[in-house]
């Protein structure tokens, strides 16, 4: 629902929402996106573990009775709806709530005989499943390639090949980047990473900028920092330089070095996307 | 709906008039001062009931705004300690604390105090909030008067939007879900009451909204629970409606656009942020959140509307009843919630004469503008560059048309915008001398990644992963509310930041203040959009707001935990 105005990796509790990987702050965000991770979990407190062998009885009453409509995991089946969602068994604590929806019966599902002992059994069962949205267990998605490489390549030689070559830069670069989506983020822009931590695969060239002065001086460095008042630099000899800015006074120019990149966003189709990753990842 | 008015009347006006004696006695908030035109308080989350954060005060206008100087920087501290205020950090011997709240003690929040709300500015008192903590403030230079901390059962602690007043009562909502009132003479709690259940991990953020004897507030939610807004009496705390912003019944309005009702109660749907309100009709105006499961579509409905999930929905105040919906996004995919506080604009509309109008800037890139007593719809526009979720046209009611190819997927999909969206809740604001509404947006891009493969989905927020490839700029955009023409843009020039900047305030001295992504609070022209003075902060983390204190005008912004006041040097 939310983002959070705060910088990234300020400390401050990041939704997952802002799970957003952006260039340049690779890095800051894979340590707000771990905090994030960790404040979710303590947000909402995990179940006391149930008596185990209340557990396993639960499993077998649930396995005759329940799991055919509600799935073997509680996530729901083709005829039966998601207990682990539901509002009466997230409410519920040993089985008092779910006991009189299991005897009475709902639209769709039959009264059951059971004791109270055997549906707090069903429920102390239930209750090991843990209800979240980002479970990351869950997350191993399949291959990402899937696009057509001779297609990619073609793509590539037409838009690419201006910068990069396959025998140049890009030799082994699937070798070097080894999985397939950090290689389709890199591509797509440099130094964005692929969203599950560690530094980056690419260095990417500094931002540079060149300020003309009033007198006709040229200014040129790294650029630290940049807003609509002031403009932060770093010269070829190390020193810290910044301006006042005022409108278009003094003369600002940017050179920033993934522009081609970016500009390029606009460009490609999805198709296009898939089919240079799926050539990229032949250049082993 | 019109007949039904005088029915209201009497009942308002008595107790407008009952309060306003205690008002007078304590000092506090008579509920028909919000009736007012937005000067000298700031007695509600948006100032006053439109929504449009147009101030009347003039001290501070175009002439002068370059003399604007610092009065007070006051940090605010969060926690059971003891409070102080100021920029000495806590002060043992200060103000008091008053610790309240179900939890044990165990759950410590990280991170440090973040004010993301409204302050509210009643005869020469703030109120400020955070998460689990309110503070007030002496409005002429920021000393803390009293703290009030909420020991915590846990939930999300995202951000709190503020507090409500009614007489001498205030009233704010917890992210373990409860509504709490306090006295605001002496920061002591009255009651709390339980505003959603914690074991459906919902949390609350919103700032309540106070209308007649009304206490209204909306849920949130990231796992797969119904939304709702509620009425509470602000005597008693006992609730007097609830709302559902999904189909709960079998029967009830909108439930053939689920695949099932399971579907619809597991729909999201939140109105996370405060409404607007038409005294006139007796309408409050909101928007809802968006779908859940957010990313699945097969779960809900292939193709099917999912309401009334990102949806503006008018319901009577009295009643809690709906009388109209605008749904700004049929069948969400990706978390682009419609929840932003919608603004009410007046004024003419293609020689139609006069119109009563509602308007909003949605997170999904598009802009709109209905009928505020109908849901008429006049104008769709988008108000970015980027935004490619959508098929090219429209349909037949102006709304956009989801492009499943823009979904996530499993080699992953190129979408404008990320996550974050085109704007977020930070508040747009409306200045009737311009006729044009200011919005903070930004133009992003992001690939979206399927993870989930069951058919059965995923809960929530989960199923994807989304990392963005790029940022095309941040930039406040000034929509024309005839036509969705954005007739100026002005784009920040700091680089790299996927954020989009602040909430906005404009006055009638002819000024828009905000901040932009990399730590300066600023003073626009509103005709076009010109830096006319600014300050370096810190990122700025709410809205700006303004209001007069012994005859001067005060503009106020927060920074993380720190309040900054600035006033025409003397």
């Amino acid at each position: 629902m939310d983002v959070p105005t705060v910088t990234v990796g300020s400390g401050v509790r990041p939704s997952a929402r802002s799970r957003a990987v952006f260039a340049f702050l690779a890095a800051a965000l894979l340590v707000s996106w771990t905090a994030g991770v960790l404040a979710q979990r303590r947000d909402y407190p995990n179940r006391p573990p149930g008596d185990p062998a209340a557990v396993e009885r639960g499993k077998a009453l649930y396995g005759v009775n329940c799991q055919f409509c509600h799935g073997a995991d509680t996530r729901g089946g083709d005829s039966g709806p998601s207990l682990l969602r539901s509002g009466i068994v997230l409410d519920d604590q040993h089985g008092e709530l779910i006991a009189p929806v299991v005897r009475a019966g709902r639209q769709g599902m039959p009264k059951f005989t059971l004791t109270d002992d055997q549906v707090s059994d069903i429920a102390a069962f239930v209750h090991t499943f843990r209800a979240a949205g980002y479970d990351e267990s869950r997350v191993k998605p399949p291959s990402i390639v899937v696009g057509d490489a001779k297609a990619g390549e073609t793509f590539f030689s037409t838009k690419c090949a201006s910068c990069h070559s396959a025998a140049g830069d890009l030799q082994g670069i699937a070798g070097k980047i080894t999985d397939p989506r950090l290689l389709q983020q890199t591509w797509l822009l440099p130094g964005s990473g692929g969203g599950r931590g560690g530094p980056p695969p690419v260095q990417v060239k500094p931002t540079t900028v060149t300020v003309t002065l009033a007198s006709g001086e040229k200014i040129e460095g790294k650029l630290d920092r940049i807003d609509d008042f002031v403009v932060g630099l770093t010269t070829a000899d190390g020193t810290h330089r910044s301006f006042n800015t005022n409108g278009d006074t003094p003369k600002v120019e940017i050179h920033d070095p993934l522009q081609p990149h970016k500009d390029l966003l606009r460009v490609y189709s999805d198709s296009d996307i898939h089919n240079v990753t799926a050539y990229l990842v032949t250049l082993k | 709906m019109k007949k039904d008015r005088l029915r209201y009347v009497w009942p308002a006006f008595v107790i407008c008039a009952s309060v306003a004696l205690v008002a007078q006695r304590g000092g506090g908030l008579n509920p028909a001062d919000l009736l007012k035109p937005l000067a000298d308080s700031w007695p509600s989350y948006s100032g006053d009931y439109t929504g449009r954060r147009y101030s009347a005060l003039t001290q501070v206008n175009q002439s002068n705004v370059k003399s604007l100087s610092l009065v007070f920087a006051a940090k605010v501290t969060g926690g059971p300690g003891p409070g102080g205020g100021g920029r000495g950090g806590p002060n043992p011997d200060g103000p008091q604390t008053f610790t309240g709240g179900e939890g044990d003690g165990s759950v410590t929040v990280g991170g440090a105090t973040q004010v993301k709300g409204a302050v509210l500015s009643v005869n020469g008192i703030l109120y400020v909030t955070s998460p689990d903590n309110v503070w007030a403030l002496d409005a002429h230079d920021g000393k803390e008067i009293w703290h009030y901390f909420w020991k915590t059962k846990g939930g999300t602690h995202i951000g709190n939007r503020g507090v409500a007043m009614w007489g001498n009562y205030l009233y704010f909502v917890t992210p373990d879900d409860y509504f709490v009132s306090l006295d605001a003479r002496t920061g002591k709690e009255r009651w709390h009451k339980e505003a959603a259940p914690f074991s459906q991990q919902y949390f609350m953020t919103s700032a309540p909204m106070t209308v007649g004897n009304h206490i209204i507030v909306g849920t949130g939610n990231d796992l797969d629970s119904p939304g709702y807004l509620m009425s509470f009496d602000p005597e008693t705390g006992e609730q007097q409606w609830r709302f559902y912003t999904v189909p709960m019944n079998p029967g009830d309005p909108g439930l053939e656009t689920w695949k099932s009702l399971d579907a619809a109660r597991h729909g999201g749907g939140h109105p996370w942020l405060p409404g607007v309100y038409d005294p006139e009709s007796h309408l409050y105006i909101f928007g809802t959140g968006n779908p859940t499961p957010a990313y699945m579509s097969a779960p809900r409905g292939e193709g099917l509307e999912n309401l009334f999930t990102c949806a503006i929905v008018a319901v009577n105040v009295d009643t809690g009843k709906m009388e109209w919906y605008y749904q700004t996004s049929p069948h969400d995919t990706h978390d682009w919630d419609s929840a932003q506080t919608p603004v009410l604009v007046d004024g003419d509309f293609r020689g139609s004469g006069p119109r009563k109008m509602v308007v909003t800037a949605s997170r999904n890139g598009y802009y709109f503008t209905l009928d505020r007593r109908t849901g008429e719809h006049m104008v769709t526009s988008t108000f970015s560059d980027t935004v490619n979720w959508a098929k090219p046209t429209l349909n037949a009611k102006g709304q956009p048309v989801r492009n499943p190819a823009k979904d996530n997927h499993i080699a992953g999909a190129l979408v404008s915008a990320a996550n974050g969206g085109s704007t977020n809740w930070p508040p747009p604001a409306y200045s009737p001398d311009t006729g044009l509404l200011y919005v903070p947006t930004s133009e992003t891009y992001a690939m979206y990644y399927l993870t989930e493969t069951d058919p059965r989905g995923a809960m929530g927020l989960g199923g994807k992963d989304e990392i963005g490839v790029g940022t095309m700029g941040s930039f406040i955009s000034a929509i024309d509310y005839k036509t969705g023409k954005t007739m100026w843009k002005h784009k920040f020039r700091s680089m790299g930041n996927p954020r989009g900047a602040p909430g906005l305030l404009t006055t009638a001295g002819k000024l828009l203040f905000g901040g932009d992504v990399s730590g300066n609070f600023i003073a626009f022209d509103p005709a076009n959009g010109k830096p006319l003075w600014h300050s370096q902060i810190g990122q700025v983390t709410n809205a700006p707001e303004t209001y007069m204190v012994d005859g001067r005008q005060h503009i106020l912004v927060a920074a993380g935990d720190t309040l900054y006041s600035f006033a025409l040097y003397q």
